[in-house]
């Protein structure tokens, strides 16, 4: 997990606090966060990064969400086959979900954990925030 | 809500309550691992769903979720596959001589289909939100007092959001320790906060949510379909032996297992029509049987209230609800605990039946 790997490169930082981006329900029960940029980043983070960040969330669970052709399909298909294809395919929405994962590793990677910061997946957290754990601030090679 | 308990989560706190429970963590150990202290890795890695916190059962390794109460799912089961064999044994044979091969097809294609819906609605996790974690909750508590309550009354549990032009108020759920997102309702029996809560069903043995009500749809309308069938099916076997003035009596006698179908279908047929047609209206517009029944969009007030949630065309309602994307399991059963983590919840797991007695009393009355 980029849990572990970030951990291990920081040499076990201690954890400083915790910052929840909330759901954002003002278009219903559709996955969506607030991009309201948290007072307690701004010594970290650009806060059109921030913004960058979950926008590009949003977008990818409106994706998975998206009523559209191809979901209708599956499905119209899945209900033909009392549901049973569920058992063997991944659906579209797993698709995405794993599409997600990749992209909070990416950006853990690559902007977030140089700055001593970590994106938690917010499946992880049943979809309810983005949790962003905020290390201790060290210099490079100090021991504990 | 008059004295309830208000009890702050003080994470700095939670480190130092960890030194007592070890006593009663051993003695939860050795239950189900031999042996071992806290600190120790346990002799295989946990699932998640051994600490599970809700009240439900976990077969299979945690492929399969049930409520903990069965209710009567068996009885379900068993009335149908009765029902069904009787229909074979007595009915299929006289009908296919006298009328058509295809019915032990027909009755046995929707059968299948009855049953598979059946079990995969009492099985799935019909969209269990996970409680939030100590972190989370503690946080939401301190943003709850910084509302500025001064007073000696808890502050207040709500929380409003404008969704569509509508005001939606979105409750602070004690026993998940989070505000509940739009259409979710606790259910206290089986002690889960469930996403686009229908109701609970005794007769599936599980809440109906977000996951799982197409399936349960998809039960209660192949259902009818099957009941009307067998009842057609019996009536015409019936009378087809009933002619030639031989009379009801001598059918019955000829064929008893008829008359037991007969009963069970009759009764059954008309309460199994009723609910699909309440819940294809329920589908139609885009509503829960939660919402209907408190009457949350109805405009009782007086005010101009819609539903939010629907998208304004009986179709799209339809597709939306039942052929919409199948949203994931948040609870993540078959995940491993960290090693790290198991700890923390195995103490949270401990903590919450106390509190959770005392916050199940809220709930109920909340709700």
């Amino acid at each position: 997990m980029a849990e572990t790997h970030s951990l291990q490169d920081l040499q076990q930082p201690t954890v400083s606090s915790k910052v929840y981006v909330q759901r954002d329900y003002s278009s219903g029960t559709l996955s969506k966060f607030q991009t309201k940029f948290p007072s307690e980043l701004e010594s970290r983070l650009d806060k059109q990064q921030f913004e960058e960040t979950i926008q590009t969330l949003n977008n990818l669970y409106a994706e998975a969400e998206k009523l559209g052709g191809k979901s209708y399909l599956e499905g119209c298909l899945a209900c033909l086959t009392a549901y049973t294809i569920f058992l063997c395919m991944e659906t579209h929405y797993e698709k995405v979900l794993k599409k997600i994962g990749r992209y909070i590793k990416d950006q853990n990677e690559k902007i977030y954990a140089p700055r001593g910061l970590l994106l938690t997946d917010p499946i992880e957290r049943g979809l309810r925030v983005v949790e962003i754990t905020i290390f201790e601030d060290r210099s490079i090679g100090s021991g504990r | 809500m008059k004295n309830c308990e208000y009890q702050q989560i003080d994470p700095q706190a939670l480190p130092t309550q960890t030194p007592p429970p070890p006593p009663l963590q051993e003695e939860k150990e050795e239950e189900e691992e031999e042996g071992g202290e806290k600190r120790e890795e346990p002799r295989r890695p946990r699932r998640k769903w051994e600490v599970f916190p809700g009240k439900n059962r976990f077969y299979c390794d945690g492929r399969i979720i049930v409520a903990r109460q069965g209710g009567v799912l068996p009885l379900t089961l068993g009335l149908i596959l009765v029902t069904c064999g009787l229909f074979f044994v007595f009915d299929c044979p006289f009908l296919v001589k006298h009328l058509t091969s295809c019915i032990p097809f027909i009755g046995g294609g929707l059968f299948v289909f009855v049953v598979i819906t059946l079990l995969q609605t009492s099985f799935t996790d019909p969209g269990i939100l996970p409680r939030a974690t100590p972190d989370e909750a503690a946080e939401i508590e301190k943003q709850i007092d910084t509302t500025g309550n001064s007073s000696y009354r808890p502050p207040p549990r709500t929380k409003e959001v404008v969704i569509n032009q509508q005001v939606v108020k979105l409750k602070y759920c004690f026993t998940c320790k989070m505000f509940r997102p739009p259409r979710t309702s606790h259910c206290s029996l089986c002690d889960n906060c469930v996403e686009r809560f229908d109701h609970h069903c005794p007769w599936v043995g599980n809440c109906v949510g977000k996951r799982n009500y197409r399936f349960f749809y998809t039960f209660i309308v192949s259902l009818s379909f099957l009941t009307a069938f067998i009842f057609g099916c019996v009536t015409t076997h019936l009378s087809l032996r009933a002619q030639g003035g031989k009379g009801l009596v001598f059918a019955l006698q000829e064929s008893p297992g008829s008359a037991v179908e007969l009963v069970i279908c009759f009764f059954s047929v008309w309460s199994i029509l009723g609910l699909s047609g309440f819940h294809t209206y329920l589908v139609a517009s885009n509503l829960t049987t939660n919402e209907d029944i408190k009457g949350s969009w109805s405009g009782k007030g007086g005010e101009d209230v819609t539903n939010p949630y629907s998208h304004k065309n009986i179709f799209i309602n339809c597709c939306a609800v039942l052929c919409g994307p199948m949203p994931p399991s948040l609870i993540d059963r078959r995940g491993f605990l960290p090693s790290d983590e198991s700890v923390q919840t195995a103490s949270v797991d401990i903590e919450l039946p106390t509190q959770a007695t005392k916050s199940e009393i809220n709930v109920t009355e909340e709700d």
